[in-house]
């Protein structure tokens, strides 16, 4: 074990600090937790637009004749179903069909793909990839390489257009392209992590800062608003985006985290395909559900988790969500208690709560 | 914003005494180190506290908080409003957002409290710390 370092700084901390951030350590960065508040923040998002600086996050170059190749044996997600210009929610999945990332994949060319993966797993997921590259490869983990930037929340659009030379209108869900912004080489996509429409914005560090400024100063007469990590956390809840490391982790498989569909498994053999097949055919036992207390309280990451007075399991998320009012959060149950309307129980600081499941997303945005 | 009229504990609550009653809050550093708050939990009337003992619950979207009671007593008056719309706590937590009223066992215990300009110099400390 090494001794922690110091966390490390995006491209936008003196902005950020300019800005009134709080800041706090986050999967070895030092990050805005908070600006106005974080009520105020996760509402800004959802009625007007905000920024996030994402810029932790992990990207590597995957490039190559068998650069697909790779990616088909490593994703359970369908690669040769991308086009230039599409990107796909994915996982990197172990043998037993559990996650060691969930990720994007972005293909840029035939040859030229791009991996966002999350900031705390970077060095993991790299060494993970690299020991299983086979052939004509060249991977590059180049995450200091790239600023990422998040502008979420319907006026998005009206913001970014007047600023950039790409046709925004152009870019549909899940694809991107490239051009320039306020006058500076960007990749935009059409992606996000908040259940609102919005954009990422990816450019070189030494373009961040004045990317970041100018879509602020911009932004500001739309309502614009630099965001947190907090609100980042409550706005993919409410709209129930898993998170790495809470709801998500390498002993849960994806298909006992509801995200079946990313597992196409029909493309070929990949990791964890053949676990994957086996608990399909047998069914899950368990299931990661969206619940809300029915009781008062906030269940928080963590409390035990009880259906008829056994216990099995813990909240894997867990907050108020500011827009709906309420206080909502995930746990894997056992299948037979998954069923919308199921009442169970949480334990919140000794004292036992109900709580029950719910359809989710628990917040999904009028198209 | 530290109000001369009351007394202060290093927990960050504030007790307004009035005969053998204190009416108990948190203070405006509490509320603003807690951020947006979310949910209040508080005893019922007639629920005995303990001085430096936790009387209740204080959320806010990212994080729980005890309430330290700074006196020993019986709980003659809950604040409902506040557990109905916590988001009080942020507004007014020196006024409307008052928690509970106690009615005091041992008045002695308010000589190991601080005064306002006591509670002032502690926030200057902790903040240079």
């Amino acid at each position: 074990m090494t001794s922690p370092a110091l966390p490390k700084r995006t491209p936008l901390h003196a902005l950020h600090k300019e800005q009134g951030a709080r800041m706090v350590d986050f999967a070895g960065w030092e990050m805005p937790v908070t600006f106005a508040g974080v009520v105020a923040e996760h509402l800004n998002v959802r009625k007007r637009a905000g920024l996030f600086d994402v810029s932790h996050m992990g990207e590597f170059l995957i490039e190559g004749k068998d650069a697909e190749a790779l990616l088909q044996r490593l994703t359970p997600n369908n690669v040769s179903r991308l086009a230039d210009g599409q990107a796909q929610y994915s996982a990197l999945t172990t043998e037993t069909g559990c996650f060691v990332d969930d990720v994007l994949v972005y293909r840029r060319s035939e040859q030229r793909y791009l991996m966002v993966v999350n900031a705390a797993n970077i060095q993991k997921d790299f060494e993970w990839i690299e020991s299983r590259a086979e052939g004509d490869l060249e991977l590059t983990n180049a995450s200091d390489d790239f600023a990422l930037l998040a502008l979420q929340g319907p006026r998005s659009a009206e913001i970014l257009q007047p600023l950039t030379d790409i046709d925004l209108s152009e870019i549909k869900y899940y694809r991107f392209a490239y051009g320039e912004v306020l006058g500076e080489k960007a990749m935009v996509s059409r992606t996000g992590y908040t259940g609102e429409a919005g954009f990422e914005v990816m450019v070189a560090p030494e373009l961040a800062e004045k990317t970041a400024r100018g879509l602020l100063e911009k932004g500001a007469a739309h309502g614009l608003a630099p965001i947190g990590l907090a609100a980042r956390d409550t706005l993919r809840l409410e709209a129930k985006m898993a998170l790495y490391g809470n709801d998500i982790d390498d002993e849960h498989t994806v298909l006992e985290a509801d995200l079946g569909w990313i597992v196409k498994l029909n493309k070929g053999d990949f990791v964890g395909r053949d676990a994957l097949e086996r608990q399909k055919e047998q069914g899950v036992e368990r299931k990661l559900v969206g619940f809300e207390m029915v009781d008062r309280g906030i269940a928080r990451q963590g409390y035990p988790v009880f259906v008829d007075s056994d216990a099995v399991g813990s909240v894997t998320s867990g907050s108020h969500a500011p827009y709906l009012e309420k206080s909502i959060g995930l746990t894997y149950l056992p299948i037979a208690a998954c069923s919308d309307g199921t009442e169970f129980e949480i334990e919140i600081r000794g004292r036992r709560a109900s709580a029950r499941v719910v359809p989710t997303p628990f917040y999904k945005r009028e198209k | 914003m530290v109000p001369e009229d009351r007394k202060y504990s290093k927990e960050h609550e504030w007790i307004l005494v009035d005969g053998e009653n204190g009416r108990i809050g948190i203070t405006d550093h509490a509320q603003g180190a807690l951020g947006d708050v979310v949910y209040v939990e508080l005893p019922e009337v007639g629920k005995t506290v303990t001085a430096t003992e936790v009387f209740g619950d204080i959320e806010s979207v990212k994080a729980v908080s005890e309430l330290f009671s700074p006196v020993s007593g019986e709980v003659v008056e809950v604040n409902s409003k506040v557990v109905d719309s916590p988001e009080m706590v942020n507004a007014d937590p020196h006024g409307d957002a008052w928690l509970i009223v106690v009615k005091m066992s041992d008045l002695s215990e308010l000589e190991g409290l601080m005064s306002a300009p006591q509670y002032q110099a502690y926030l200057d400390e902790e903040s240079e710390g």
